[in-house]
């Protein structure tokens, strides 16, 4: 049924917010869990596991995430079980996360100082205990910025669940759209709210990053 | 519980139409890429050497798009616009989307690598008598491009991924025509499988022949070379 556009409508999809918030929120912890281990078997001394997790981290920056969503989501049905829209989108993202995580986080590890894992072996620390206790910390400080900038981008892609049906932002105001006709007014209060989760945080990451810039300048 | 068996009977009469569909994907991003780039080259001028005005107007549009999914972007292209008397054909909203979600960041790189360069040089450029806008193109542009190829070239990639997400309003780009043969054949895995492999393929070669074009006309010395993973 058409109806006209009213507050109701906006009160509608204001609330499907939630829903893009919590997919986001554990898509990025389960793809920050997914990528410690990533970056792990990527450090490794063996050398075909070290490779192999190279080749997860492209795989997913090389593909378009509406494949890997479409895979996960399809692809349980082949093994047998029957995911819902959420649970495909959660497990697709949070892949999605764990190898654009894992890339970033090697990259911080490389950017801490060579002569911070020399000085560690010199006191007889072993090179586990090493990037637990020196590299790790200084690592965590430079992987802040980015880490935020990228949560923006998953953000962002949330959107694609609702392609396979998962009920959020967009979601929520095609059906809007489907039954008030308004498309100007519904996408571009969607676009409002979308402005609103990510302009802070891209806002945050480059405070950070300047702050980072400055400290290191200075050390 | 019955178990489906993977099958790929259905390739062989599906490659003409996954080949036009990869065709078009190919076609859309190039056409993005050349025209993104050239609106973002303006953006980056007007954000650091251009009108004040402008540059405002540039930086609300870069900040606007780099912070709003690129499929809300599509669809108030592809639906919203037609509410304003501008009747887009869906491969046409789909280039038109790809051309400014690419430029806005784009214009942000470029703008990084233009403000890298030294002040004197610039102003070097000048006191050889060259005039403002070749000061701009092979003073400033050329040696910040050096710095800013491969994140550039990074961005190409996202937008040849992005561009499956026209397969929404149904453009007759790769995703689309997998979405067809799926609903066909009931082959969906397959499919999917399949044209994900051609989406990995079509990713390492543009990044092959960027990498190729950057170290044979940019990189000056050995250690300066583009990898292509």
């Amino acid at each position: 049924m058409i109806h006209a556009l009213g507050p109701n409508d906006f009160l509608y999809i204001l609330s499907a917010t939630q829903w893009t918030l919590l997919l986001s929120a554990f898509a990025i912890f389960g793809g920050a869990l997914v990528a410690v281990i990533v970056v792990a078997i990527r450090m490794n001394p063996v050398r075909p596991l070290a490779w192999l997790a190279m080749g997860y981290v492209q795989f997913f920056q090389a593909t378009p995430p509406l494949m890997q969503l479409f895979l996960v989501y399809y692809g349980g049905d082949y093994v047998g079980i029957r995911l819902e829209a959420w649970q495909a989108a959660l497990i697709a993202f949070s892949l999605y996360s764990s190898a654009y995580l894992a890339d970033i986080w090697t990259g911080c590890i490389a950017a801490v100082p060579r002569h911070q894992w020399e000085g560690s072996r010199a006191l007889s620390f072993s090179e586990p205990l090493t990037l637990l206790l020196v590299i790790a910390p200084q690592a965590l400080k430079i992987s802040v910025p980015p880490t935020v900038g990228f949560l923006v981008q998953l953000i962002k892609t949330t959107s694609l669940a609702s392609i396979i049906g998962y009920v959020e932002l967009v979601r929520a105001s095609q059906f809007i759209n489907n039954s008030t006709l308004q498309p100007l007014l519904v996408y571009g209060f969607v676009a409002c709210i979308y402005f609103a989760l990510c302009w802070p945080l891209s806002l945050w990451a480059r405070t950070l990053e300047v702050r980072l810039a400055k400290s290191s300048r200075r050390s | 519980m019955y178990q489906q068996i993977i099958s790929f009977g259905w390739l062989p009469r599906a490659l003409d139409e996954l080949a036009a569909g990869a065709g078009l994907t190919i076609w859309l991003t190039a056409q993005a890429i050349v025209l993104g780039t050239l609106l973002a080259v303006i953006g980056a001028w007007a954000k650091t050497s251009g009108p004040k005005w402008l540059g405002i107007v540039f930086s609300v549009y870069v900040e606007i798009i780099r912070n709003t999914p690129f499929l809300l972007q599509l669809f108030f292209i592809f639906f919203g616009l037609p509410a304003l008397g501008i009747y887009l054909q869906p491969d046409q909203a789909a280039l038109l989307t790809m051309i400014i979600n690419l430029s806005a960041y784009a214009t942000e790189i470029i703008r990084a690598g233009i403000e890298a360069i030294p002040h004197g040089q610039s102003e070097a450029g000048l006191a050889l008598g060259l005039g403002k806008l070749h000061v701009f193109l092979l003073i400033v542009l050329v040696p910040a491009l050096q710095v800013i190829y491969p994140p550039l070239a990074g961005q190409y990639t996202m937008i040849l991924l992005g561009s499956s997400l026209a397969a929404a309003i149904s453009a007759n780009e790769l995703t689309s025509v997998a979405n067809v043969i799926a609903a066909g054949n009931f082959r969906t895995l397959e499919v999917y499988l399949v044209v994900t492999l051609i989406y990995l393929v079509i990713v390492f070669v543009l990044r092959g022949l960027l990498a190729l074009l950057y170290n044979l006309t940019i990189a000056r010395s050995r250690d300066q070379r583009m990898r292509v993973l």
